[in-house]
């Protein structure tokens, strides 16, 4: 393998963390639906997807790109929220397949919709001018931009970090994930914490899909392949476990990046043999807990 | 404060309430006993609002509240114990009494509160930073209790408090719950510890398969063992 020096290794780690960082955004939002409010999403891509667009829209609109990334998720967040009132709230405690088939349908609705509004074909999202080129990262240059998402999901988990465990908002969702009885017996009305929580899994989805958008392009068909591979991430990291969903997210990056340089049609098939060892090791992953869906 | 008219409830299709007639005046302490299955924790779990249906009427200060959602009871003045403490795990002594102060309706500050606590609950004012779930039985139910106090709740339902509890304590939480009503706080006990609880309680009802059969004054009922013990031995 001519040309294999230990820094072009380091710099496809680095490729391989930014790729990790959106799979780590998306994979927390759907742990933390599924963790408390057992909802496994299948929207969630379609959520990726419709924060591409509305970067997208509101870029058209002049908006520049650092309102973008405030601005996306909280309407697509928002979005979330109202399918959470008034479709999957009715849905809670009658077993995990109702909200499954529902986000399932509704992912088909909102990529549909998508097509129709914006076209099959997709668009393509210019890296602002800033986050152009690449920067000397002391082992090379490494593309701006990729070193860019790799930071914003670093402030992203620390803010939902500080959130979850700080502040008495976060207090009341960690109990509501263990809890829920105890937390409405105390006078805490549950169903307004699940629907800030949908707004928050869904909003850093859009946040993802905003992010990825420079680097590949909006299609109506973006949320699918990576919807896909999120999963991998939540169950190898252990559905549920917000640790678990940064490890595993940022290793499935790793790994992605890493088989690319060596056997890049292997890439894809690596996530999957990914899980395939780790379930066959440890059934719940890495930071699951036994027996969640029993 | 509390009055249960006929009231009845169902977990799924089995129905467990049959119409239930009790009432706690305000500053008693009303004490619900009967056999394992009974229907007394699903009294309390109806007051509360936690079964799949109720009937009938749950009046609290004068509201009916049988339609309210659990939350906003609570935000009314209930407070309850469950028999299964619930403590929530992974969580700091500390952490699960502020869960008892962060409902909208609270207001109370939570450095009063801890203080308080200090005084009535010394055992969790030493362990507020450790994980609840790693303390002793009584400790964990001593907390389910604090949790529940610490909103100044007008009505205290307590599910079976001494279950599976040292005697030592047992007798140190009686004599709590009597402070507490002494000090103006009403309370509806269920146990299975009769003695104890008829020594404390001001009047008693019995329980069998899901209605009332029995109620006196708790002093007399003490003395009748003959009652006690139709309704009451297992
Ligand atoms: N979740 C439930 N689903 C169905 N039946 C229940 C449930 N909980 C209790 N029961 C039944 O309701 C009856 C009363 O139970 P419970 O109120 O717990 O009695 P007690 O607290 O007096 O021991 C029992 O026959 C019990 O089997
Ligand atoms: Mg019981």
């Amino acid at each position: 393998m001519d040309g294999l020096t230990p820094d072009l290794l380091v710099l496809q780690l680095f490729t391989g963390l930014a790729l990790g960082a959106i799979y780590v955004l998306l994979a927390l939002g759907m742990s933390l639906l599924f963790g408390m409010l057992t909802v496994v999403n299948f929207a969630h891509g379609a959520f990726y997807m419709l924060g591409a667009y509305a970067g997208l829209v509101l870029l058209g609109m002049g908006f520049n790109f650092w309102a973008c990334l405030i601005i996306a998720p909280i309407i697509v967040g928002s979005l979330g929220m109202l399918c959470e009132r008034f479709l999957i709230r009715h849905l809670y405690g009658r077993g995990i397949d109702y909200p499954l088939l529902l986000t399932f349908g509704l992912s088909y609705v909102l990529v549909e919709l998508v097509r129709i509004f914006f076209g099959t074909s997709g668009y393509p999202v210019d890296t602002p001018d800033i986050l152009q080129g690449a920067s000397d990262i002391w082992i090379g240059y490494f593309p701006t931009y990729r070193l860019f998402v790799i930071g914003v999901a670093v402030v992203v988990l620390t803010a939902l970090w500080l959130f979850l465990e700080r502040t008495p908002y976060g207090l009341i969702i960690r109990a509501g994930a263990r809890d829920p009885q105890i937390v409405r017996i105390l006078g805490i009305d549950v169903a307004r914490v699940w629907l800030v929580v949908f707004g928050i899994g869904t909003g850093l989805a859009a946040l993802a899909g905003l992010l990825a958008a420079p680097l590949q392009g909006t299609s109506p068909e973006m949320g699918s392949t990576i919807l896909a591979e999120s999963f991998v991430v939540t169950v190898v990291g252990g559905m549920g476990s917000l640790v678990g969903a940064v490890v595993a997210g940022l290793l499935v990056g790793v790994v992605v990046a890493m088989t690319s340089l060596f056997a890049p049609e292997m890439a894809q098939v690596a996530i999957f043999a990914l899980m395939a060892v780790v379930l066959l090791v440890r059934p719940q992953g890495f930071f699951g807990r036994a027996g969640l869906m029993s | 404060m509390l009055k249960l008219e006929k009231l009845q409830a169902w977990y799924g299709r089995s129905h467990i309430l049959q119409g239930i007639d009790l009432e706690v005046n305000k500053g008693e302490l009303v004490c619900l006993i009967g056999r394992n299955g009974a229907g007394k924790t699903t009294t309390l779990r109806a007051v509360m609002g936690l079964t799949s249906r109720a009937e009938g009427r749950v009046v609290f200060d004068g509201q009916d509240i049988l339609k309210l959602p659990t939350h906003r009871r609570n935000g009314l003045g209930l407070g309850y114990v469950p028999e299964e403490r619930r403590i929530v795990p992974g969580m700091s002594v500390r952490d699960n009494l502020r869960l008892g102060l962060l409902a909208s309706h609270h207001t109370a500050r939570e450095a009063d509160v801890i203080a308080e606590i200090a005084e009535t609950f010394p055992r969790l004012a030493e362990r507020l930073d450790q994980d609840a779930t790693t303390m002793s039985g009584g400790e964990q139910q001593m907390l389910a209790i604090a949790r529940a106090m610490v909103s100044k709740p007008k009505l205290l339902m307590l599910d079976e408090p001494s279950e599976g509890i040292m005697p030592v304590l047992v007798d140190e939480m009686f004599a709590l719950f009597a402070r507490l009503r002494d000090g103006g706080t009403t309370i509806l006990l269920v146990e299975q510890n009769v003695e104890l609880a008829l020594g404390i309680a001001d009047r008693a009802y019995i329980m069998d398969q899901g209605e009332i059969v029995y109620q006196a004054d708790a002093k007399a009922l003490l003395a009748d063992a003959e009652i006690q013990e139709r309704y009451c031995s297992v």
